[in-house]
C-alpha cells in the first residue's frame, strides 16, 4: 500500500511534467483559432524544448552561479509543488509537507529567485522586470490569501486534500461566496502567471514586458528549464484551481483504484481542455492593462475574495 | 537519556550558572580595559571568549527549557539596602536567553574579526560597552522586580547609548545617539510608571507581589497602555519608532545586529511579562489595540524599507516591519486569550515567539553582512555598490541565505512564524464578536502584504548590493570578509537553515512558554520534521521534504540534462538589444527599484522631488524621501517643549534680588499653607 501511494505519487508528478507544455500549446492553439490565425502545431511547444536543449548556452559574461543555479531552481520548486497539489488523488505522500499557503510560499521562492537572476547580469531590462514582477507579487499575495481563508472557511483546512476530501463528502460545492472566490482566483492566477491582462506572454516589446524582461538573458538548456517551469507554474496553478473550485473527478483517500485514477486523469484532461480554452478567451477579449492600472486589477480580485468571505460569514454561518 | 543525570545536576543550578556567565561577560569587559588600544588583544583574545561564555549561556538556557522545570528564583543581596534585586528563570526567560545566548554568539564572533583601530572610542572601551549591554541585557530577563528590572534596563539604554555613538567625532551620530536616548528614556518612564500601575498599593515592587495584585479594569488597562508604549518605543513600534531608522545606521554594524536582533527583543519579552504574567486579566480591545498597532507598524516598515537608498537604514525600516509582525502574533495572542480561546492564543504566541527568534538571526546575520561590505567598500548608499558576488562569495551567499529567510520564504526559518501566524488568523472568524470576526480575517491580508512586500525589499537589498554590475570602480578592489567573520555569519545562517528545515525544535522551545502563560501549546507530537500546529487534517507543512525535494529535482534535472543533452557554455557580453554602449549605470537604482511603492503608497511619505527638463544642459535628478509623522507628529511636540522652556526661562532673569523674591514668596506661601 505504502509503496502504491508512492507510485502514484511519482506517476502524478510525471504526467504533470509531461503535460505542462502541452496545455501551454493548447492555449496558444485555441488563441490562435479565436484569432482567426493558423495555430502551430499541439507538440511545438515541446519541439521548442528540444531545440533549446540541443544549442549552446550563450551566458552573459559576469553571470554568477546565482544566474546559472535558478533555472534548475525554478524548475525543482514547480516539480515540487506539482507533486504537492492533488490533481488526481488525493492520498498522496507529499501532500503533507505544505498546504496552499505554503503553496504560496513556494511559488513566492520561485519568484525571489527568477527576480534575482534577472538582476544579476546588470542590464536595465533585467532589473525593470525583476521589480514589476516583484510588485505583481506583492499586490496578488493578499487577493490569494483570502480566496484560501475562503476555502478554508467551507472545509475547515488549507491543505488541499483536505478542501477536496471536504467537498466530496459534502456533495456539491456551488456557493455564491465561492463564484467570487474562484473569479477572484482566476484573475490572480492570471496576474501570477504572466498573462495578459497584465503581461503579454508572447510580447518582444520591451518596455511592456515583465516575465520576458527578467529571462532575457538565458539561453539554451537554461531558457528551456526556465519556459518549462513557466509552463509547469501555469498547470500548477490551474490544478489549484480545480482542487479549490472544481474538485469532481479526483480520486479521494479510499476511494482511488485504478479505475478511480484512469477516470481522475480523464477528468483533469477534461477539465484542462476548457480551462485552456476559457484563458485563451480571455486573453482574445481583452487588452494588456498599462503596468500602473495593475493594483487596480489586483485590488479588484482582492475585493471579490473579501466578498466572498463577508457573503459567508455574513449568510452561511 | 544518557544525559539526564548529569542533565538532573545542572539543570538544579541553571541560574546560578547563568549568572555566573552573565558576570563572566562583565569581567571580560573589565579585561578588554586592561590594553584599550590593542585591537590584537581585543579582537583575538576577549571577543572569542565572549562568544564562547554567548554560547555556553544559550545552552544553558535551552537545557533549562529541555528540563521542564518551571521557575528558579534568587535573591542576591545586592541593590540598596532592603531592596535586594531578585532573580527569576522561568519558561519565558530562558526563551529569551536562549535567544540571547544564540544569536550573540553569532554576533560576538563577528565583532572579534570586524573592529579594527581607527577613530572613535578605543577597543578596549568599546569591549567593556558591548559586554555590559550583553550582560545588561540577559538581566533584563531575569529580572524580578521593578527595581532590579529598571537598573538592568537603563543599563542597557546607557551602554548601547555609548555603542551607537563609537564614531562620536560625526555630528550626524551624536544626534542620532541623542534621540535614541531620549526616545529611550520617554520609554523607560512610561515603564516605570506601568511598574507603578501594577504594584497596585501595596508598594512592593516585585513581580510575585504585582501577580496577586487585585487591579480594577480601569488601571489593569492603564497598566498595559503604559507598558504598551514604553515597551513599544524601545521595539520601535509606530508612531515610536523615529530614532531606529537613525541610531542602527550610525552604530558600527555588530552593535547594530545586537541592538536589531537582540535589544528589540527584550522591548518583546517585556510585553509578553507584562501582559500574560503580571497581568491578571486581559480584555479583547488591548488585544485589537496591539493588533492593530503591530499591522500598521508592520506595513509602514515595509513601505518606508522599499525606497531607502541607505542599506542599514532599509535594515532599520525591515526591524520596524518584522516588530509589526511580532506585535500582531501578540494582539492576536491576547485577543483570542480574552476570548477564551486558549489553543488558538498559544498558536499565536507560538508565532510571535518563533518570529521573534527567527527575526533575531537574520537580522543579526544581515546587519553584519552590511558591515562586511562597509568594511570591503567604504560605502553605505545603494546606489554605489553593485556586483559584489564576484568580489564577495562568501559574504554575498551567506547573506543570500538572510535574505531569503527575511523574505519569508520557505525552506527557511522567516516563513515557518509567518506561516504559523497566518494560520492563528484562519481561526479569527471563531471569535464571539460579531464584528470582530469579520474585520480581524482582513488583517491576515495585510500579513500577506507585508510578507510580500519584505520579499520586494530584500530582493532590492540583495539584487543592488551583490548583483549586477559594479556601479562604482572602486568595487573592484573589494575584499572578502576574514575567518573569524565568516564563522560569525555562518553561525547565524546555521540558525536560519536549521529552524526552517526543522521548525519543530523552535516549536517546542515557544511550547514551554505558551504552557507555562496560557496553559496550552500547540500540538507538538509530530515527528520532528514536519509541524501541524492544529491537527495534520487541517495544515501541516515540512520545510525537510521542500528542501529535500527542490534539492532533489534540482540534482536530478541537472544530471539528465548533462546526460540527454550537454554541458557547453559559451561566454559572450550580455545582450545589448542593439546598443552597443551600455554601462552600469543603466541599471536599476536603489530609487528606481523602489519607484513603484513610492508610487503607489504616495500617501505615507512626504516627498520632494526634483526633475530634469528635457531641455536641460546638466540634467538633474533628486528624489527625498521622508516620514510624514515627523513632522506632523515630532516637530510640533519639539516646538511645545522648547516653547513651554522659554516661559519657564522667564523667570530666570539672573538677577539675584528677583531669585531672593522668589525664595520669600515661596516661605509665605509654604507658611501660609502650613498655618
Amino acid at each position: 500500500m505504502k509503496t502504491l501511494t508512492f507510485v502514484r505519487q511519482f506517476g502524478e508528478v510525471l504526467l504533470a511534467i509531461a503535460i505542462a507544455p502541452l496545455f501551454a500549446g493548447w492555449i496558444a492553439q485555441c488563441r490562435a483559432w479565436l484569432q482567426n490565425r493558423s495555430a502551430p502545431p499541439l507538440v511545438q511547444p515541446y519541439r521548442m524544448l528540444r531545440k533549446l536543449f540541443q544549442k549552446d548556452v550563450a551566458l552573459a559574461a559576469d553571470a554568477s552561479r546565482l544566474f546559472r543555479a535558478t533555472p534548475y531552481v525554478l524548475f525543482g520548486t514547480m516539480v515540487l509543488a506539482a507533486a504537492i497539489i492533488p490533481s488526481i488523488a488525493t492520498d498522496l505522500p507529499f501532500a503533507q509537507a505544505a498546504d496552499a499557503i505554503a503553496l504560496i510560499g513556494l511559488f513566492a521562492t520561485a519568484r525571489v529567485f527568477l527576480s534575482l537572476a534577472a538582476m544579476d547580469i546588470g542590464t536595465a531590462f533585467g532589473s525593470m522586470g525583476a521589480r514589476r514582477d516583484m510588485m505583481i507579487g506583492f499586490l496578488a499575495e493578499p487577493a490569494l490569501l483570502m480566496v484560501l481563508f475562503n476555502a478554508f472557511l467551507f472545509s475547515g483546512s488549507t491543505a488541499l486534500p483536505g478542501v477536496v476530501e471536504a467537498s466530496a463528502t459534502h456533495g456539491s460545492f456551488i456557493d455564491p461566496s465561492l463564484i467570487f472566490a474562484a473569479i477572484a482566483f482566476l484573475m490572480v492566477l492570471l496576474a501570477e502567471n504572466a498573462r495578459i491582462p497584465i503581461d503579454n506572454p508572447a510580447t518582444h516589446l520591451e518596455l511592456t514586458m515583465i516575465h520576458e524582461a527578467m529571462v532575457l538573458e538565458y539561453s539554451a538548456r537554461h531558457l528551456a528549464l526556465v519556459e518549462w517551469s513557466s509552463d509547469l507554474k501555469l498547470l500548477n496553478y490551474a490544478c489549484i484551481g480545480f482542487a479549490l473550485f472544481l474538485p469532481w473527478g479526483i480520486a479521494t483517500h479510499g476511494a482511488d483504484g485504478t479505475a478511480a485514477l484512469a477516470l481522475a486523469a480523464v477528468a483533469l484532461l477534461a477539465k484542462l481542455v476548457v480551462a485552456g480554452g476559457i484563458f485563451a478567451l480571455i486573453e482574445s477579449l481583452s487588452a494588456k492593462l498599462r503596468i500602473f492600472r495593475a493594483p487596480e486589477y489586483l485590488a479588484t480580485a482582492f475585493l471579490l475574495a473579501v466578498l466572498g468571505l463577508l457573503v459567508h460569514l455574513l449568510l452561511g454561518a | 537519556m544518557l544525559i539526564a543525570p548529569i542533565d538532573r545536576s545542572l539543570t538544579n543550578h541553571c541560574l546560578t550558572l547563568l549568572l555566573l556567565l552573565v558576570a563572566a561577560w562583565i569581567a571580560l569587559g573589565l579585561i578588554g580595559l586592561l590594553r584599550p588600544h590593542s585591537v590584537r588583544f581585543v579582537a583575538h583574545v576577549v571577543f572569542p571568549l565572549g562568544s564562547i561564555t554567548c554560547l555556553a549561556f544559550g545552552a544553558l538556557a535551552a537545557l533549562f527549557l529541555v528540563s521542564g522545570h518551571l521557575a528558579e528564583v534568587m535573591t542576591l543581596p545586592l541593590g540598596l539596602p532592603n531592596l535586594p534585586f531578585h532573580i527569576r528563570l522561568d519558561p519565558l526567560s530562558g526563551f529569551f536567553l536562549l535567544l540571547l545566548g544564540l544569536v550573540a554568539a553569532g554576533i560576538s564572533t563577528f565583532a572579534a574579526g570586524y573592529f579594527r583601530s581607527g577613530q572613535g572610542t578605543a577597543p578596549g572601551l568599546l569591549c567593556l560597552q558591548y559586554h555590559v549591554f550583553l550582560a545588561s541585557m540577559a538581566l533584563v530577563v531575569l529580572a524580578d522586580d521593578a527595581y532590579f528590572f529598571m537598573v538592568a534596563w537603563e543599563t542597557m539604554a546607557l551602554s548601547s547609548y555609548f555603542l551607537v555613538t563609537a564614531q562620536h567625532r560625526i555630528p550626524e551620530i551624536r544626534r542620532a545617539g541623542f534621540l535614541y536616548l531620549l526616545m529611550a528614556h520617554m520609554g523607560a518612564l512610561c515603564i516605570l510608571l506601568s511598574f507603578g500601575v501594577l504594584q497596585g498599593g501595596r508598594w512592593q515592587f516585585t513581580f510575585d507581589t504585582m501577580r496577586g495584585a487585585p487591579l480594577s479594569p480601569f488601571w489593569a488597562s492603564a497598566a498595559f497602555l503604559l507598558a504598551l508604549i514604553g515597551f513599544g518605543a524601545k521595539a520601535g513600534l509606530v508612531p515610536l519608532h523615529v530614532w531606529l531608522p537613525e541610531a542602527h545606521p550610525a552604530a558600527p554594524s555588530p552593535v547594530s545586529a545586537l541592538m536589531s536582533g537582540l535589544m528589540l527583543k527584550t522591548a518583546i519579552y517585556g510585553i509578553l511579562r507584562v501582559a500574560f504574567d503580571l497581568l491578571h486579566v486581559r480584555f479583547w480591545w488591548w488585544g485589537v489595540l496591539t493588533l492593530g498597532v503591530g499591522l500598521f507598524s508592520s506595513l509602514f516598515g515595509a513601505i518606508f524599507a522599499a525606497v531607502q537608498t541607505d542599506m542599514k537604514r532599509l535594515l532599520a525600516y525591515s526591524s520596524i516591519e518584522n516588530i509589526g509582525i511580532i506585535f500582531t502574533g501578540i494582539g492576536l495572542a491576547i485577543l483570542f486569550a480574552a476570548c477564551g480561546l486558549p489553543l488558538f492564543a498559544a498558536l499565536a504566541l507560538t508565532a510571535a515567539l518563533v518570529h521573534s527568534l527567527n527575526h533575531s538571526l537574520f537580522k543579526s546575520l544581515l546587519f553584519l553582512a552590511t558591515g562586511s561590505v562597509l568594511h570591503a567598500t567604504n560605502q553605505r548608499s545603494l546606489g554605489k555598490l553593485g556586483g559584489l558576488i564576484r568580489r564577495m562569495p562568501w559574504v554575498a551567499t551567506l547573506a543570500l541565505l538572510g535574505t531569503l529567510a527575511i523574505a519569508g520564504l520557505p525552506p527557511l526559518n522567516g516563513f515557518v512564524s509567518e506561516w504559523l501566524l497566518l494560520q492563528s488568523f484562519l481561526f479569527t472568524p471563531q471569535i464571539p464578536h460579531p464584528f470582530l470576526s469579520m474585520l480581524i480575517p482582513l488583517g491576515a491580508a495585510l500579513v500577506a502584504l507585508t510578507a510580500a512586500l519584505a520579499a520586494y525589499v530584500m530582493v532590492k537589498f540583495y539584487g543592488i548590493i551583490f548583483l549586477g554590475q559594479h556601479r562604482e570602480p572602486s568595487l573592484v578592489h573589494a575584499h572578502d570578509a576574514d575567518w573569524m567573520e565568516r564563522i560569525g555569519l555562518a553561525w547565524l545562517a546555521l540558525g536560519c537553515v536549521v529552524i526552517g528545515v526543522m521548525p519543530q525544535f523552535a516549536l517546542r522551545a515557544a511550547g514551554t512558554v505558551t504552557a507555562d502563560l496560557l496553559g496550552r501549546t500547540v500540538n507538538l507530537t509530530s515527528p520532528f520534521w514536519w509541524i501541524a500546529p492544529v491537527t495534520p487534517k487541517q495544515a501541516s507543512y515540512s520545510g525537510l521534504v521542500f528542501l529535500a525535494g527542490i534539492a532533489g529535482v534540482l540534482v536530478l534535472a541537472f544530471g539528465m540534462v548533462r546526460i540527454l543533452a550537454h554541458g557547453r557554455i559559451r561566454r559572450t557580453a550580455p545582450w545589448d538589444c542593439g546598443y552597443p554602449w551600455q554601462t552600469s549605470r543603466m541599471q536599476d537604482t536603489a530609487e528606481g527599484f523602489g519607484q513603484p511603492v513610492r508610487h503607489m503608497f504616495g500617501t505615507f511619505f512626504r516627498m520632494q522631488r526634483e526633475l530634469p527638463t528635457p531641455t536641460d544642459a546638466e540634467p538633474h535628478y533628486r528624489v527625498q524621501v521622508e516620514d510624514r509623522l515627523w513632522r506632523t507628529l515630532y516637530l510640533p511636540i519639539a516646538r511645545g517643549v522648547q516653547r513651554l522652556a522659554d516661559w519657564i526661562g522667564l523667570l530666570q532673569g539672573g538677577r539675584l534680588a528677583v531669585y531672593l523674591l522668589y525664595s520669600f514668596l515661596t516661605l509665605i506661601a509654604l507658611l501660609v499653607f502650613v498655618l
